[in-house]
């Protein structure tokens, strides 16, 4: 059973039965779930999260939906890593890497689809639909084919060739739109209203964006039950980082952290789409939209949903904002793979290279326990690096060949 | 004219009609035409301090019109306005 109360306004805080619905009528502002609780806490402990599945349902009853009758995609449940390496580098202490790129589609998508499907089957409805920047079509077509729904994804024309393949392969309906994903979401946004479909991120987006929180449950119980002080999160809606703040704090609502958590919030953009980021720069509390232009094609989004609440939860935690050039992104994500052997997609790249800026900056501190979150593979973005990646040399099958390439090669 | 394309949480203000048709030479004069005609779309459209609310998305043609020059950017006839909730995608 949920301890789902209603859906609420974040802005106006009028409330809503549950239906598949995301904005206020009134004030146009975001729906969200809200919860009893009181409830919760009452039927949850550390003991009862420990029996549950090795996936995102062992934390169910902070979850907007019961976990689906038949057997879907395992989701969540990914490591936790020590990265002393990296951390040594960026002059860091104790850092964290949580590696989302084990996942179905190696994302952290599937956790937000896995909730939408959940619901969208409880809803009764038979075609899962999102407009994605690459991830979410990926998980969509997954998660659909599994449950045996329709799929139809939206896409922007440019992106990356293997996000189309690993997407395409399942089998649904992928469309191919002249335009950024802007333009895409907009599109979704009026089919959303014309069709009975389960858009993850636009009519079923209330439930979907919970899934988000389940990055921040996970941290907490593997760093057994404690929480960082300092975490670095990818924004491309914003809706990322204001749940996986959204997640520790309910921890402690539901009594399941010892003390109330102080967790600095800090975000990461491309230079080529920082709306929010350039907000924070300016002091600005008004976020102008963005034509983005950047290898980040995850994070490409120009007009951020859930920008302002990304950019309060950085201010009121007192965290900080990095955006990072194209250049610093390939960086990143080779700095990544060569120190933790992890190779993350270009949106890591983001992440690690603004995690260095902040080292830098003295925003993220060597005395904090910090945790960097890598939301997606670097198979899927492969021609960001390819260009700086290649054999070491070429040489006869012989042992003189070797030795004549590689003189100094003679040491342990 | 130019036509005002009116999103689902919106219809019950127009009985119903995804699409309106009105008098205006800049977005912000279409939009209070749309008021006008179908009272009650000013008070949710822009907040207290008549701005319009950040949870709002108006776009003219193919561009959102904080491209342009907001509700001051010029309208021709036939052109269409459409106002689209912002909070989806991502």
């Amino acid at each position: 059973m949920t301890y789902v109360q209603s859906l609420r306004c974040r802005e106006c805080e009028r409330t809503y039965d549950i239906a598949p619905i995301y904005t206020c009528e009134w004030c146009f502002g975001p729906l969200e779930v809200a919860y009893d609780y009181e409830a919760i806490a009452a039927n949850i402990s550390r003991e009862s999260i420990a029996a549950g599945p090795e996936t995102i349902w062992r934390y169910a009853p902070l979850l907007p939906v019961d976990p689906p009758g038949q057997s879907m995609l395992p989701v969540g449940w990914t490591p936790l890593l020590r990265a002393d390496r990296l951390a040594s580098e960026l002059g860091l202490g104790e850092l964290w890497i949580k590696d989302d790129t084990r996942n179905p589609t190696n994302a952290f998508k599937d956790r937000v689809v896995a909730v939408a499907l959940a619901k969208a089957l409880e809803f009764g409805m038979k075609t899962l639909a999102c407009a994605s920047t690459g991830n979410l079509a990926n998980a969509v077509a997954a998660h659909a084919a599994r449950a045996g729904l329709h799929s139809i994804v939206f896409i922007p024309s440019d992106l990356e060739a293997g996000k189309i393949v690993t997407t395409s392969v399942y089998g649904g309906t992928v469309v191919a739109i002249d335009g950024n994903y802007d333009d895409v979401n907009r599109l979704c946004v009026e089919l959303a209203s014309e069709r009975p479909w389960a858009f993850v991120n636009v009519n079923v987006r209330p439930f979907y964006a919970e899934g988000s929180k389940t990055l921040a449950f996970e941290t907490a119980e593997q760093l057994g039950w404690e929480t960082p002080d300092h975490v670095v999160v990818p924004i491309a809606s914003g809706s990322l980082l204001t749940k996986i703040r959204k997640g520790f704090d309910e921890l402690h609502k539901v009594g399941l952290l010892d003390e109330a958590p102080s967790v600095r919030v800090s975000g990461a953009q491309a230079t080529g789409c920082s709306p929010v980021a350039t907000a924070f720069a300016e002091g600005s509390d008004t976020i102008n939209p963005v034509r983005p232009n950047t290898i980040a094609k995850s994070l490409a989004i120009g007009n951020p949903a859930d920008g302002y609440y990304a950019l309060d939860a950085v201010r009121e935690t007192g965290g900080g904002l990095a955006a990072v050039t194209d250049d610093e992104i390939v960086e990143g994500m080779q700095l990544l793979a060569r120190t933790e052997g992890i190779f993350g997609e270009t949106a890591a790249g983001v992440t690690i290279a603004s995690l260095k800026r902040l080292a830098e900056e003295g925003v993220v501190r060597p005395d904090e326990r910090v945790v960097a979150y890598v939301t997606g593979h670097g198979l899927k973005t492969i021609e960001a690096v390819a260009p700086h990646t290649g054999v070491t040399a070429t040489i006869q099958p012989t042992l003189d060949a070797f030795v004549e390439a590689f003189p100094g090669f003679d040491d342990e | 004219m130019v036509s005002i394309r009116i999103p689902t949480q919106l219809r019950t203000l127009t009985g119903g009609a995804s699409e309106v048709s009105v008098e205006g030479t800049t977005v912000g004069e279409a939009l209070t035409a749309l008021d006008t005609a179908h009272p009650g779309f000013a008070e949710r459209l822009y907040d207290e301090s008549g701005a319009l609310r950040r949870f709002v998305n108006v776009f003219l043609a193919e561009d959102d019109i904080r491209f342009l020059s907001g509700v001051d950017s010029p309208v021709t006839d036939g052109q269409t306005i459409s106002i689209v909730p912002a909070v989806a995608g991502g």
